[in-house]
């Protein structure tokens, strides 16, 4: 994204903003905002869609959800779950070992596991079973010989689904922890 | 001087009618069930109300309805404030009080609104009031008109002028944190983001808004002023910083935290310093809520196996298990006089609101039959629960009459709305 396109979506903001009613807070410019779009062609590819329909909303045409190219190809970096466990499984055992062995190759590496489950119950309980399933996840590659100070584990509980939907086949494909590098 | 519900006479067979359509499309307020006894009143038009930006009547016929205890009898007279009604034909229509009232636009742009209200049984009035307001202010006049009526029938104080906040979603990417008036219109934006926000809570003078955003990509608590949008972080610890709930004197937040592993309970000044910590079990324990007496504080654990609602006193000591039905509560709110526990309870697939007393092993009631039930709040003179639900697909906000009768869809954008939580009285 360039820093005037950017900056125009912030003046566009700012007229929005003057408009309303009462204090409106814009979340503008986060530095984090400005680091993720490198996430690639995909990224800008949905944020020039996305601007037409916004109009003087420039915060919609930032596309954060998907900023980790790594959790999309083929999920060797996403470990999932059962219904309301936290348990994680055998088989996926060499997804725990792979990012291991990103720690213990380089102690100066970072991880992020971000925990997630399905929409069902509330936001704050399942905040918390997202927290506790990216804890089990750092703690199997903590077994595996990484440095608990190079993994923080954080969750979404049920606000970042990877797919949209009601029934058990989307669910269990929110049910997961992604390990990132941020 | 009486002013209960009973000084009027009510007719059993008012209950004989059916449900409440529709009150006016222009709200988009959908009202389902049947209170057993309802008072019917008639709110007559205001004279010169279609030639104002906002009119008077519709906001509080619409408001008496949603509250469950009044059943809106149709007025069209011509008739204001000034008027002597004649109380045998409107006792005809089948109604025992009566509001009519005017809006005249004054010199300097303001409007005066005025009203009276009739005891038509009795044939006596019962209270007039006049206020001028801006343009801005109309749909609060109303509101406050509204509460006038409610109060002086019923003995107790109205919610309609009060406010809620709740969170819209729109897209996959489009976060809105909103303050609305409690009839859910005139929202205002109190922030926009691209990553979620969940859990606000009001402060008790109702002030600011303590909430989770995600916008630096975890859970992180703020605190943020609704009038000028001042906003600070007060909880941004290691891993995630959820659950706010405010103390009833305002001085403390009790938090979620991770920051020692897993989910456990803390609580914090306001501003987020003298972190304590308050349960100390390898379980979950979320959704921290004060009691009305700021002693105890009730949330969620499945240090049992499955998420129940506990209780613990705020200083520390023995945790105590509130709720036994079934194998899983979560979302406790209680009342404001301390004896009402609402929850959400799941049985299979679905989640539905009930209430049961406050205190351990009360039987608990369903309010409702929906299935996808959220986030209970309950209104400031402990008459009516919001919670969010889903209606044809889309997420939805509702209040509802303690028993459950009187049902009411907030009004809202396309946008799906959730985490609704009902200011305190005052604005």
């Amino acid at each position: 994204m360039t820093s005037a396109r950017s900056t125009l979506r912030l003046a566009a903001l700012a007229a929005a903003l003057a408009l309303a009613g009462c204090s409106s807070t814009k979340l503008d410019t986060p530095p984090p905002v400005e680091d993720r779009s490198q996430g690639g062609a995909g990224a800008a590819g949905a944020t020039d869609a996305n601007a037409g329909r916004a109009g003087q909303s420039g915060v919609t045409s930032v596309d954060l959800t998907k900023n980790n190219s790594m959790a999309d190809d083929g999920g060797s970096n996403v470990v999932y779950f059962d219904f309301d466990s936290f348990v994680v499984k055998d088989e996926f055992r060499p997804v725990v070992e792979a990012n291991a062995r990103r720690l213990t190759s380089d102690r100066k590496r970072h991880l992020t596991v971000e925990g997630h489950t399905d929409e069902r119950g509330s936001s704050e309980y399942n905040l918390a079973l997202g927290q506790k399933r990216a804890e089990a996840v750092a703690k199997s590659m903590q077994l595996l010989g990484a440095n608990e100070s190079q993994i923080e584990s954080v969750s979404f509980g049920k606000e970042r689904p990877a797919v949209e939907g009601h029934d058990e086949a989307a669910w269990a494909k929110n049910r997961r922890a992604e390990i990132v590098a941020r | 001087m009486p002013s209960r519900r009973s000084f009027l006479t009510m007719a059993a067979g008012l209950a004989a009618a059916g449900a409440a359509g529709p009150a006016l499309a222009q709200f988009r307020v959908e009202i389902s069930g049947v209170g057993a006894t309802q008072v019917p009143i008639a709110v007559n038009r205001f004279r010169d109300e279609d030639r104002a930006p906002q009119a008077i009547a519709p906001i509080v016929r619409a408001d008496l309805e949603r509250s469950g205890v009044f059943r809106i009898v149709d007025a069209n007279a011509t008739l204001d404030e000034t008027g002597s009604p004649s109380f045998s034909e409107w006792r005809g229509k089948g109604a025992d009080a009566l509001a009519a009232g005017s809006l005249t636009r004054l010199a300097d742009g303001r409007f005066d609104v005025r009203f009276k209200l009739w005891d038509v049984v009795k044939g006596a009035d019962l209270v007039g009031q006049s206020s001028a307001v801006p343009a801005a202010d109309l749909r609060l006049a109303a509101h406050r008109i509204a509460d006038t009526i409610y109060e002086r029938l019923t003995g107790e104080k109205g919610v309609f002028s009060t406010r809620i906040a709740y969170v819209s979603k729109a897209g996959a990417n489009r976060y809105q944190l909103r303050v609305a008036d409690a009839d859910g219109e005139g929202g205002q934006v109190a922030l926009s983001s691209v990553e979620p926000i969940i859990s606000p809570s009001w402060s008790p003078d109702g002030k600011q808004l303590a909430y989770v955003s995600f916008e630096s990509r975890k859970a992180v608590v703020y605190t943020q002023d609704v009038a000028t949008g001042m906003r600070r972080p007060v909880a941004n610890f290691r891993g995630s910083n959820s659950a706010p709930a405010w103390s009833p004197d305002g001085q403390s937040l009790a938090v979620t935290l991770s920051r020692e592993g897993g989910s456990q309970l803390f609580v914090m000044s306001r501003d987020g310093s003298n972190v304590r910590r308050l349960t100390t079990s390898q379980a979950i324990d979320t959704e921290p809520v004060f009691a009305p007496d700021g002693r105890t504080l009730y949330f969620v654990s499945d240090r049992g196996g499955g998420p129940q609602v506990y209780r613990i006193p705020v200083g520390g000591g023995a945790v105590e298990r509130v709720t036994f039905l079934g194998a899983y509560n979560v979302s406790p709110a209680i009342s404001p006089d301390g004896k009402t526990l609402a929850f959400i309870s799941r049985s299979g697939n679905a989640f539905r609101l009930h209430v049961q007393d406050a205190s351990p092993g009360g039987t608990a009631r369903a309010l409702t039959d929906t299935t996808d039930d959220e986030h209970p709040s309950f209104a400031p003179n402990g008459r009516l629960i919001m919670y969010a639900t889903r209606a044809q697909g889309r997420e939805v906000l509702m209040t509802t009459t303690l028993d459950g009768k009187i049902k009411a869809r907030l009004a809202s954008a396309a946008a799906d709305v959730r985490e609704p939580v009902w200011g305190p009285f005052g604005r």
